[in-house]
């Protein structure tokens, strides 16, 4: 049984904040199907096309039959924990600074022998599941978690270094004026956060359910327009510092394409709030982030997107919002490269229409609000990177994979 | 006039004789904007971005880039901003005369009532009892509504309800008595329009708008600083950029105002 995670006192002023450190990152490129497995949180291994042998770690001909059509296919997680070790004085800088450090052997179910750090409570020949997660490097590695859940399990210390758990963690919802931001704060402080900042912009302008967020515990509302190069400044240099998560809720849809469009001006406020005010946040909160990364309980932990699956396959009656949201997938990538050197996740959702004003003539199926504010949870609680809220996320995923003419064609009606 | 006496004026602003009020609110970010229903075009805010702080962008100079709509901000509103001023000549801020840019005016002090209610409303006794005080309002002046708006803090200031804004403003039959019988030049206020909160709901709407362009007057908006001038008396400068076929424009608006 492990301790349950103590909530960080203030820290020491006279002590420097230790700068993050990477686990190691090479990879082979046939191993980054793991890495894409564990994006999504799905458990993957090879398999035999030829003789059904499962394989670990990653290979380019079958160990059993030496075929060579391997395929990454998703494959049962239970095993059992043959033998574990500690790592007590490691030579890599990331894993010395961590020690002690358990890891151990496991005997899979479906026949591979894996290597996989350890939750504290696996204890040798016990059941494990096993999972794929990310680590520091953003890269998949194995971890065996104890097939029954036990008292204070997301705690683990080795766990944690895995995820982004909001548990006392301080969140910037950066958007709290729309009902997935109200959702999202409710969700976060539900899961353990110790404080949300909320950021509203103009707050001149009142909106509904503005009186969730005013003078509620652990919930901080703060002057924040995305859109302003000043604002999201102004707001870093009293709190930037204090952000572990920071939850981008920018919200601006618009119906419309091309043709029956006058001129830019929506086309330049969607660009302004999606695009620019990424440009915006990052710039603000990026750098703190990304130099707080192994700062204690409390260290800078990740960054979430809510994009539109849209983005990934123009829908043309909300053509031009595609686009920017589009533009903010591929910033996505680049924050990711540049906040991965401090450990920082970048997570994206992608949904479908949700069930907002905005959306109001689309049909069913929409996603609720807070489906998308408990997927953020749970992508935190996971470390997760790229998660698919909702059947019609799935649906454009899954069509686009499969023929991606096709779903343009089908997204033109 | 004699150029000498120019030279007086010259003189009695550099004496500190002739006062300077600057009527105008600084253009930022978080300066509230005229709310429309989110279907319509919005005005863009105010936005500064920095092109380079005496930094590896531009070593020596600080300077930004701007941007915001043309009715943002303390603002000047030109004929063609309404339909009913659409097809007048000179309708727009790069082809109006120059010297309606400088002109007199009249401030009538509402801030009493409008501190009373919000949905306060400029009548026509209203600006004849002032009359009876001040004098009749002569032709080419502004007359500037005083409420004391401009004092507030950014949420009252706006007063956004869910039926709307409720700001003071002038009433139909005034801005048609103003322009037609008293012939002003302009009509000026502290809130965000030259209309009330709820001028929408007026007959004609807007009737600020309505009958001041449509008759080739102008608008001021978002002006402070009205305590500080004398009922009449105080000479308005009001020159807006010279926008191309511009509708309207933020502006620094200055009132001379003699020191005695």
């Amino acid at each position: 049984m492990i301790d349950p995670v103590q909530p960080p006192r203030r820290k020491n002023p006279l002590l420097r904040t230790r700068l993050p450190a990477s686990p190691p990152r090479p990879r082979s490129r046939t191993s980054h199907g793991f890495t894409r497995a564990a994006a999504e949180g799905r458990f993957v291994l090879q398999r035999c096309e030829a003789c059904g042998a499962f394989a670990y770690p990653a290979r380019e001909a079958c160990p059993a039959c030496l075929s060579a059509g391997l395929s990454f296919v998703d494959a049962p997680r239970r095993g059992v924990l043959l033998a574990e070790t500690t790592a007590r004085v490691p030579s890599d800088v990331y894993f010395r600074e961590r020690a002690p450090w358990r890891i151990g052997l496991v005997k899979m179910d479906c026949g591979p022998t894996m290597v996989a750090h350890l939750h504290a409570d696996c204890v040798e020949g016990a059941p494990i599941v096993m999972s794929f997660q990310l680590d520091k490097s953003g890269q998949a590695v194995a971890f065996a978690r104890p097939e029954e859940e036990t008292p204070n399990m997301a705690d683990d210390r080795q766990w944690r270094e895995m995820t982004a758990d909001p548990k006392f963690r301080r969140v910037l919802v950066t958007n709290g004026r729309s009902v997935i931001g109200q959702e999202a704060v409710a969700a976060l402080k539900a899961a353990g956060a110790k404080t949300v900042f909320v950021g509203v912009a103009e707050p001149w302008r009142p909106f509904a359910g503005e009186q969730l967020l005013r003078g509620q515990q652990g919930i901080e509302v703060v002057t924040l327009d995305v859109s302003d190069e000043k604002s999201a400044a102004d707001l870093a240099a009293d709190i930037g510092g204090k952000v572990d998560i920071l939850v981008n809720t920018t919200e601006y849809v618009r119906p419309g394409g091309l043709l029956d469009r006058r001129g830019t001006s929506i086309a330049r406020d969607e660009i302004d709030q999606a695009y620019l005010g990424f440009i915006n946040l990052a710039q603000a909160f990026g750098p703190a982030m990304r130099m707080r990364g192994a700062d204690g309980v409390s260290s800078s932990a990740a960054w979430v997107n809510i994009l539109s699956v849209h983005a990934l396959a123009n829908w043309p009656a909300f053509g031009a919002y595609s686009a920017s949201q589009a533009a903010c997938l591929s910033l996505s990538h680049c924050l990711r490269a540049e906040l991965r050197p401090g450990g920082v996740k970048v997570m994206n959702l992608f949904t479908g229409p949700v069930d907002t004003e905005w959306f109001q003539t689309v049909p069913p199926p929409k996603v609720a609000p807070r489906a998308v504010a408990q997927a953020i949870v749970s992508a935190l609680r996971g470390g997760l990177e790229e998660i698919y809220v909702g059947d019609v996320a799935e649906e454009i995923r899954q069509r686009l994979a499969a023929n991606p003419k096709a779903l343009e064609r089908e997204l033109d009606k | 006039m004699q150029s000498k006496n120019l030279l007086e004026l010259a003189g009695a602003i550099s004496s500190g004789a002739v006062r300077v009020v600057d009527l105008t609110f600084t253009l930022s970010p978080d300066f509230p904007v005229i709310v429309l229903p989110p279907e319509f075009g919005q005005a863009a805010p105010v936005r500064i971005q920095e092109i380079s702080r005496y930094d590896g962008r531009g070593p020596a100079w600080y300077w930004n880039n701007v941007t915001f709509g043309e009715h943002t901000g303390t603002h000047f509103d030109a004929p063609i901003h309404w339909f009913t001023g659409k097809d007048l000549p000179n309708n727009s801020v790069d082809s109006m005369p120059a010297k309606d840019m400088i002109a007199p005016a009249c401030v009538i002090d509402c801030s009493a009532g409008a501190a009373q209610d919000p949905d306060f409303l400029l009548t026509v006794p209203l600006v004849e009892a002032w009359e009876a005080k001040h004098g009749r309002i002569p032709e080419r002046n502004w007359v500037l509504l005083r409420t004391d708006w401009s004092k507030k803090g950014w949420r009252d200031y706006s007063n956004l309800r869910d039926d709307g804004a409720h700001t003071p403003g002038p009433n139909p039959a005034v801005m048609k008595w103003l322009v037609e019988e008293r012939g002003i030049i302009g009509f000026g206020t502290e809130t965000i329009g030259t209309d009330a909160g709820q001028a929408g709901h007026f007959e004609p709407p807007y009737p600020a708008h309505h009958f001041l362009h449509g008759a080739g007057r102008y608008g001021l908006q978002c002006l402070c600083n009205l305590d500080q001038l004398p009922a009449t008396g105080a000479v308005i400068v009001a020159s807006p950029l010279k926008i191309q076929n511009g509708s309207g424009s933020p502006l620094r608006v200055i009132a001379l105002v003699s020191a005695n």
